[in-house]
Formats: structure tokens, sequence, C-alpha cells
């Protein structure tokens, strides 16, 4: 279906303007965001449906870990998994990307070559804690490292004290930063706490030019829950009506069943449609999902449930 | 030396707080119970019933939205000046139903004492009928009784004032609005209420009185499409009670039901209350 | 590629249809004595899935006299702690059969398994939980000490909703002491049916529950019946006006609970997403076979357009089909004649001026069944926006002001339900005091609770189902002479 353009009169970058605009848009009511979520967790899919998407949900995961104890050896083994993440079958898809610090970039570009991305988590992860110049060197450190997507975090004080052109300029800045890399803009929606913030927050991250808007850093409580990524949803939903442009979504953290993955990916269907049913446009944050959707793909494939010992730990 | 010759008084209706002749013409001949000749009254017709209800739906606007607390004070200023002319209502409650001295004070005194008693449910009813609801789920609901509208009455035939106001004090405490036809053979304590009415602070059209025959004018009234309940007490007689019943199904009136032999001295129950609010309730999502 | 969502049927192994069903008179099943019957089918598929039994005059008064057997020598001096425990008991049996009532509601009603199973049967249960716990505690409903019970409750009920309206008028008529006799709609007897099973797995006193099958006539007979005390009704506002006249002059207690053509008012500053969300369920929930169904939009100008966009393309992604398919929204019209009715009135809207939009979708070639549909250009003055459809259409309708919106809103002889979507916490309360509605859903809409009163203004009838309010529907309230006493 063609949909008119969303009558949206865009602001421009100074801070009256910005906070006009993203308090002007329709607040979220909770309760209401979470009965549609909850009507459609009760979505069944099945059979060929169920082995559909987890195939999509394969495809569309950033292998992550973000660890203070990550080693060379640590990410070797994960881009190994990354590209074939079940050794004994060689119909499962590679992964999207893997997800790792900035220092550890060259080294998983090494094992992956350019067959699949590379993110690198940026900015003074997780808090976003230093000072702009730091930040900036920390995203071309990893851009030149060999990073391809740059995953950074909003300063999330500054945007819960309202100032939000502070925000709104270092996503600017770090996007140049970036160069070619795409960026991953990740809100911690955790911290943001109402779902208000989160639209605000998603807005603020596209108009500033972020090419994903990411729910969480995983190191914070609630992470990804499927009323902030419906949230999220409906935000790049309105941004495509009214600029064209169509921007991806990263749910991270918390999120590790098949069951899970594949209520997300029914969320993703029914709140912006099918054509962000891609890596391209939509991503899992994680690093134990992929094993359940192995394990699932095994089950389906053999027609009995398997065991952890038949997936690979890392 | 002779008597005085007295000035003779035509008595009216009273609709939307004027006091008009039946738009007919009409009167009739009120008697005490004695047998002599009190009053001609005015004998009430359907169109002095369409009027009325005119009146009574212009007057539910404000009544309805006023404050609780404001309408126990003006219900309170009825009995205030009801107590100023209490000499009055007793000779005419005396007059009407033949009763002595002091049976007619007390009747008047009950009536005054009435008004108190619902003036003071006013800003109370809420609480009592109303609730706080405890859903399954995360929401705010709320119930509250709500004035039903426009009420028709018929008042008790037997006790002339201090039914009549039995029946309309609670109609209007609550917000709704009321026409109420009088007792037929004993309209006269509710003529002089009218006169204490008009003086006090009930704003015009909240109560409407007729006076004539209910088995005319409440055909019309239990059929009219912008009446909201019947309160049928005052009706004696059985069949004219189901006509109106069945009438009223047209648009779905609430209907209180005939009420005879009633000791009017007993302290109210809220059913009188009860009768005429709706009950509404609201939902709305707590969340941040 | 797209997202095809394979086909996920409930299994109909957990209900056993039998082939022919009697009436539940004292206890036990029996035959109609005039031996009449009539056919109970799905409406998603026009399959025949049981033989009914007509009750006829003589039925009828073998149930009242049931009843009030029962009334006279064991409910009625029956303690209020006992009463409850079996209130309890019915409460637990419904849960426990809660997917085999969930099907067999699907199956009789055609409505989606995902709303029997996740909407009606719960609420089945809630409100006998609910109303178990009141079954002792009577005197502290403001009613007095010791209210006493009526005495036979004549109760005549819809097929939008069988079990739930089911519930909502057999749990506070025995919490409150009454016995009843129960006619469910011709078109969906099952789960009444199935409940009469339930009624004796709960050892329920015979006579306590009586079910009696048939229609309209049968109806009639029940509540014109001299032994009857008092009768609560659920249906057409056209029904419940008949049924007004038939018990006039009778002394016989009421209550209605009618038709209705609620408002749902978005404002501009409403939260958008979830006022949509709000409006489809509004509208679209049970197919719009739902007497407080938020079957006018009223939405303000300023944002008429993104808002009937924003609508039209939630409507794409509804789903309709096979009712008993967990991932189905839009189930089947209840009936042939009810889907007669829905396209004459949208012919009329057709004819009217007013613009259709039906949501793109396949209607299945047996059954019955109609798209989800949007009329816009609509004005007060259309049929549309007046009487009540009972289907999946919504009209809409536009406002300027708050004052403007409530004016629309209330311009209706019905009273049931109405909706207000706002962000302006005071502008809620505001509307929500002025609209001439029983319920007022303020940012959701179509949300049910036993202990939330349910019941209309005006010509969406009188009295109330649930809460502290319900209960005075069932009780013999002092001084008490309005039919409809206990509002």
């Amino acid at each position: 279906m063609t949909t008119p353009p969303l009558e949206l009169s865009l602001p421009d970058a100074s801070p009256g303007s910005l906070r006009r605009f993203l308090h002007g848009l329709p607040g979220v009511d909770e309760v209401g965001a979470n009965a549609r979520v909850a009507s459609l967790g009760t979505r069944s899919i099945k059979n060929d449906a169920k082995a559909w998407a987890i195939d999509l949900a394969i495809r569309m995961v950033d292998l992550t870990t973000l660890e203070g104890m990550d080693t060379r050896g640590k990410v070797r083994a994960m881009c190994a998994k990354a590209l074939r993440p079940d050794p004994t079958d060689a119909t499962v898809p590679s992964v999207a990307a893997v997800c790792v610090y900035g220092d550890l970039v060259a080294t998983a570009r090494e094992v992956v070559g350019d067959r699949i991305h590379v993110a690198a988590v940026a900015t003074a992860f997780p808090s976003g804690r230093s000072s702009l110049d730091v930040k900036l060197m920390d995203t071309r450190d990893a851009v030149a490292a060999g990073a391809d997507e740059i995953d950074m975090v909003i300063d999330r004080g500054a945007f819960l004290s309202g100032d939000l052109a502070l925000v709104h300029d270092e996503i600017v800045a770090v996007k140049e930063a970036c160069g070619t890399a795409h960026l991953k803009v990740i809100l911690e929606t955790g911290e943001l706490r109402t779902l208000d913030n989160v639209r605000r927050a998603s807005w603020l991250a596209m108009l500033a030019g972020a090419d994903f808007i990411k729910t969480s850093t995983g190191k914070v409580t609630p992470a990804a829950t499927p009323p902030v990524t419906l949230v999220m949803l409906e935000a790049v939903r309105d941004f495509e009506r009214a600029t064209g442009r169509r921007i991806g979504v990263k749910a991270a953290g918390g999120i590790r069943t098949s069951k899970d993955a594949i209520k997300y990916l029914v969320l993703v269907n029914e709140t912006v449609g099918d054509e962000w049913l891609t890596p391209d446009l939509f991503r899992f944050g994680a690093s134990t999902l992929l094993n359940d959707l192995l394990l699932q793909r095994q089950r389906m494939a053999s027609g009995h449930y398997s065991g952890p010992d038949y997936v690979t730990i890392d | 030396m002779t008597d005085r010759v007295e000035v003779r008084k035509t008595y009216k209706l009273f609709v939307g707080g004027a006091f008009p002749r039946s738009e007919s013409g009409r009167t009739y001949e009120v008697v005490a119970a004695d047998g002599t000749f009190l009053a001609n009254a005015a004998k009430g017709s359907r169109k002095d019933g369409r009027d009325a209800v005119l009146a009574a739906r212009k007057g539910f606007g404000a009544w309805s939205a006023a404050t609780a607390y404001n309408r126990g004070q003006v219900l309170y200023r009825v009995a205030e000046i009801m107590e100023g002319r209490s000499a009055q209502f007793a000779s005419d409650v005396m007059a009407a139903e033949g009763l002595d001295t002091e049976a007619a004070a007390r009747q008047v005194e009950a009536a005054i004492d009435r008004w108190v008693w619902y003036a003071g449910w006013t800003d109370k009813l809420a609480q009592v009928l109303g609730s706080a609801n405890q859903v399954a789920g995360p929401y705010f609901n709320f119930s509250v009784p709500e004035p039903t509208g426009v009420v028709v009455a018929v008042a008790p035939q037997d006790s002339s004032l201090l039914g009549l106001v039995s029946v309309i004090a609670p109609i209007v405490a609550t917000g709704s609005t009321v026409i109420v036809i009088a007792s037929t053979a004993r309209p006269l304590p509710a003529i002089t209420l009218t006169e204490a009415l008009a003086t006090s602070d009930v704003p015009g059209g909240v109560i409407n009185v007729l006076t004539g025959d209910p088995a005319e004018i409440m055909p019309w009234l239990a059929s009219h499409a912008d009446v909201n309940a019947l309160d049928l007490t005052g009706v004696t007689d059985a069949d004219l009670a189901v006509t109106l019943e069945r009438e009223a199904a047209g648009t779905v009136k609430r209907v209180r039901g005939p009420q005879a032999d009633h000791d009017w001295y007993a302290t109210p129950s809220l059913s009188r209350l009860r009768s005429f609010v709706e009950t509404k309730t609201v939902w709305h999502p707590m969340g941040t | 590629m797209s997202f095809e969502y394979a086909p996920a049927p409930e299994s109909r192994s957990v209900v056993d249809i039998a082939s022919s069903y009697g009436l539940f008179i004292g206890g036990e099943f029996v035959e109609a004595s005039g031996g009449g019957t009539f056919k109970t089918v799905n409406p998603a598929t026009e399959e025949v899935l049981a033989e009914i039994s007509e009750a006829g005059a003589d039925d009828v008064d073998r149930a009242v006299r049931a009843a009030r057997a029962a009334y006279e020598d064991v409910w009625g001096p029956m303690s209020g702690r006992d009463r409850a425990k079996y209130l309890f008991r019915i409460a637990r049996l419904v849960q426990e059969r809660s997917r085999e009532l969930a099907v067999l509601e699907t199956l009789d009603n055609g409505k989606p398994i995902r709303e029997s199973r996740d909407v009606d049967i719960p609420l089945v249960a809630a409100h006998f939980f609910y109303h178990a716990g009141w079954a002792d505690k009577l005197g502290h409903a403001g009613y007095g000490a010791d209210p006493r019970p009526l005495g036979v409750a004549a109760q005549v009920i819809p097929w939008n909703f069988p079990l739930l309206m089911l519930a909502w008028k057999i749990a506070p008529a025995l919490a409150c002491g009454n016995t009843v006799v129960l006619k469910p709609a011709e078109t969906t007897p099952l789960t009444a049916l199935a409940f009469a099973d339930i009624c004796r797995q709960a050892d329920l006193p015979p006579g306590v529950v009586n079910i009696i099958t048939g229609a309209g006539e049968t109806g009639r007979l029940l509540v014109e019946h001299p032994g009857v005390d008092k009768v609560a009704f659920t249906g057409s506002t056209e029904v419940g006006k008949a049924i007004m006249r038939q018990v006039a002059g009778s002394g016989k207690r009421l209550t209605l609970e009618l038709g209705g053509k609620a408002a749902n008012i978005v404002f501009e500053d409403a939260p958008l997403d979830q006022a949509i969300e709000g409006v489809v369920n509004g509208i679209f929930f049970n197919q719009g076979h739902v007497c407080c169904a938020g079957s006018r939009l009223l939405l303000q100008e300023s944002i008429a357009e993104e808002a009937v966009d924003a609508l039209k393309r939630r409507l794409g992604t509804l789903r309709l089909g096979d009712p008993l398919d967990k991932n189905t929204d839009i189930g089947a019209i209840n009936s042939a004649a009810q889907l007669a009715r829905i396209d004459e009135l949208v012919s009329s809207g057709e004819d009217e001026g007013a613009d259709r939009w039906s949501a793109p979708c396949t209607l299945p070639e047996r059954g019955w069944w109609f798209a989800p549909t949007v009329f816009t250009g609509v004005t007060q003055a259309h049929r549309i926006a007046r009487e009540e459809i009972f289907g999946p259409v919504l009209s809409v309708l536009t406002f300027r002001t708050p004052d403007e919106a409530v004016e629309k809103a209330n311009n209706t002889p019905y009273g049931l339900s109405a909706g207000v979507w706002t962000e302006k916490g005071s502008r809620i309360l505001w509307m929500a005091e002025r609209l001439r509605a029983g319920i007022v859903w303020a940012n959701t809409f179509n949300r049910f609770d036993p202990a939330s009163p349910f019941g209309g203004y005006k010509e969406s009838g009188f009295g109330r189902e649930g809460g502290i309010q319900g209960l005075g529907a069932y009780l013999a309230v002092d001084d008490a002479h309005d039919v409809g006493a206990g509002r």
C-alpha cells in the first residue's frame, strides 16, 4: 500500500526547534503499547513460517562479545562461529555481523574478511562519559581498524537534562567521523525509562543522521523489550513517511530464545511491514541467542529435540 | 360592620420559573376536605406538559453541572423559605387534608425537614453510591452516580405537601430536573410551594409544577422522547400505571412504580435517590 | 520474501459435541415437550454442529417451577458462605475446561479463538470468582444489613459473547441467592449447554440453574411467565422495549442492557499509535458484534487525514479467516441474518454518499464474512452514524473543539459507552463528566472486568452488571419500586 507522506515540518538543529519538534510528537501510552505487544505475542508461528523466521533471525544476529576479559582468541573463535554458525550444517547462513570493542576490530576483520560486517562499539561505550574529542577519536580509531559499523551511545545525562541539541550535535559529529561506516545509535532505553523518551530519542537520532537506532548496550537492565522496540519501529515507520529514508532498528540485550526472536520478527512485520525483514534494517544484538536458534533449527530439521552439546559454545 | 371582600388569587402553573396559565385556558374547582370551595386551579394540558419538558431540559444543563455543594445550599434555602411561611403551608394542608392544626403543623415541619435531609445528601451520594473499582489490570477505574435527566413525577394524592416534597427533593438533589403533577384534589400546598420556590435560589426549570389530571397529561409525557424517567408514585389507577410503563418503553425510560399508602413520615431510604441516577464508570490506564 | 504465517489451528478434538441436546431443567437434560428442534451451525463453515431443543410453554413452565422449588427449598435458605463455595467451584471448573469452552465458543459463534481464549473465557471465570466472594458479604454492599434475593430470575442473553453474557447474568443472580432460568441465543446455545454440565460437575443443587433453548418465542414465554420475579435481558434495543412493555404492571424487576452507538473521540494530542489500536479494538473486536463498540470515530479535524491513513494501514494487517486459527484477528459474522443487516446498512452508507473503504482481504467461500470497513465523509444525519450496525463497520466523523465532540458524541438515543483519547488530563475528566454514557474509556477501549459496573444511559438500557452496583439488580432493596432498582 502506498501512503502519502506524513505532514511534518522537520526541525532545524537549533535547540528550540529540536525541543519543540520532539515534544510535539504524539505521546505513547505505556499500557496501550504493552497491550499491543502482548496481543502480537500470541501470534503462533509454525512449520515453514517458523523455519523461515529462524534462518532470517540467524542472518540478523550481530554476534557480540563486549567483556573486559575479551581476548583475540575469544574474538577469533566467535568470528569463526559467526561465519559458520553450525559446523555440521552448511545450509545455516552466516550472521549479519560481529560486534566487538574497538581494540579487537582488526582481529575480527582478519577472520571474517569482507564476508560479514564488523561492528565496533565506540564513544566511551557503555556509559558515554568522556569528552567529545575522545569519542570521535574512539570512532575514527575503530573505523581505521576496519569497522564498517559503529555502535555509539548517546549522552543520556544530556538527554535527560533536556540538552537535546548537545545529544544531536554529538551524533552528527560521530556520524561524520564514521565516514562510510554505518552508524548505529544506542539510546540505552533502560536509562531513558519512559516510552515518550524512547520516541523522542529515536527521532533525535534519526534527525542527526543515524543509520540504525539501537535499544541498548546490554550493560543496563532492562535492555531490549518488546514495547521499547515497538515504539522505535513506529518511529522509523513515521520517519520513512516523513523523509523517505529507511532507518534500521537493532534490538540488543536480553533476547535469548528463538521464541523471543520470532516475537520480535512478528513485531517488525506487523508494525513497519516486511520491507524491514532484512539484516539491512533489523538486527539482534546478542551472544546466546544464536545457539538457541541453532537448537531450534536442528529440532525442526531432525524432528527431535537437540541438546546444548550439539551446538558450539563460542 | 361588614367583612372585607377578599382578594382572590388565580392559581397558575409553575414552569421554567414563571407562572403561566394553562395554555388550554381551563381550570377546575378545588374544594377542601369538608367540601367547601377553595379555589380554581389551572387544568394542565398536554401542551403545558410539552412546555414543561422544554423548561426542564433547559434547566438540566446548569443544574446538573452545578457543584453538589451548591445544589445542597439551594435545597437548604428552600427549607429556610418554607420555615418562614410555615403558617400558610399549615393552613393549606389543613384545608386540603382536613387535618387539625397540630397534624397540619407536623406535616409542614416534616416537609421542611425532608428538604434539609436531601439537601445534606447532595455532596455525599457519590461517596455512598460510587466506587473505586479494583480491576485486574493497570487501570484506574471509578464509578460515579450521575443524574438521569428530565424526570416526570406524579405526586402522592394523599399527602399534599410532605408526599410532594418527598418525591421531588430526591430527584433534584442528584441534579436531575423534575416536572411534577401535584395531587389532583389537593393542589394548593403545591401551589404555595411554587411561590416559595420562585423566591428561592432554585433556578427556573429545575422544578416545574403542573396541576390537573395525570390521566390526561401523563400519557403524553410518558411517550415524550425528551423525558428520561417517570416516577409514578401518585398514580392510583393501576391500568393507567401499566399504560404509562408501556409508553415509557418507547425510549427506555426509567420507571419508578406507584406507591400507595406509604408512611411519608418515616425516614427515607436511599431508594428514591438511587432511582434517578445513572452509574458512570471511567477507565484510564496507569503508566509512565 | 514476506512473512507468511503458516496456519496454526487450535485443535477441535478438545470438544465433544453431541448430535442433539435437550433442555437443562431441574438438574438434568430433558426432552422438550413439544419435540421441536432447531440447528446450530458453525458460521465459519455453515456446518451443522448440533440439533437443539426448542422449549415451548410447558417447558418454560417446568423450568420456572424447578427454579422456584430450588429457590424455596435449597438456594434461598442456604447460607451465603455455602453459595459462595458453589460459585468458586464453578469458577474453577470454567478454568479447568477453558480450552474446551474457548473452542466451543469459537465453533458456535465464529469469533477468533484468540479472543475466546484470551478474553471471553478468562472473564467468565473472573466473573464467577468475583461474585462468589460477594455471596456471604452482601450485608456490606449498601443494600441493608441482610438484603434478600428476589426469587426466580428469567435471563435472556445474546449471541455475541454467549458464555460471558451467561456469566454476567448467572454469577450475580446466584451470589445474591436467586435461582435462574436462562435462555441463550438460538444461534449460540452450545457453551450454555456446556455450562449446564459444569453445574452438574459442581454438584450445584438441581433447579438452581436451568437452561432452556429456543428462539424469540421461548424468550417471550419466559419473560411473561407469572412465576418469574426478575427479568434480565441483554440484546437489541428493539427487543428490550418489547420486554419492557411485556413486564409492565407485573411487578417484575427488570434490567436491560441494550444497543449502543459509541463515539470514540480522538484529539490531536492523543497518543496516536495507541489511539489507532484502540479504534481498531473498539470496532473490529469480535467482528464489531459488541453493544459498546466504538462504531463512530470522531477525529479532530487537524489530524483526521493522518489518522485515517494510519487506520487503513493498520487494518491492512488484520488477518481475517478461520476463527480456530490462533493468528486470526477477524472471524465470521455470526449468522446470515446478521450479515444481511450489515450489508443493508453498508449499502445505505454508500447510497447516502459516504466514502467506503474495505480492507483488502480474501473472504472464505463458505460461511458468513465481512471485511473490515471504514466510511469516511460521514455526517450525523447518515444512517450509518445513527443506527447500530453490529458489524465490522466504522463511521468516521470529524470535530473541531471539545464542545463539538461532546455534542456529537451525545447526539444519539443511545448512551452505553464512549472513548476519549488525549494526553491532557483535565480534558479527559472534563469530557468524561459530560459524555452521557455508562462507560467512558479514556486512552483505552473495550476493557471489561467483573469489578467494573457495565450498563447504559438512555436507550442503551438500565441497571448495571458487575461491581457493587450490579448486585442491586438481584436484591430486594427496601422500599424499591422502580423497575430498574439498584442502579
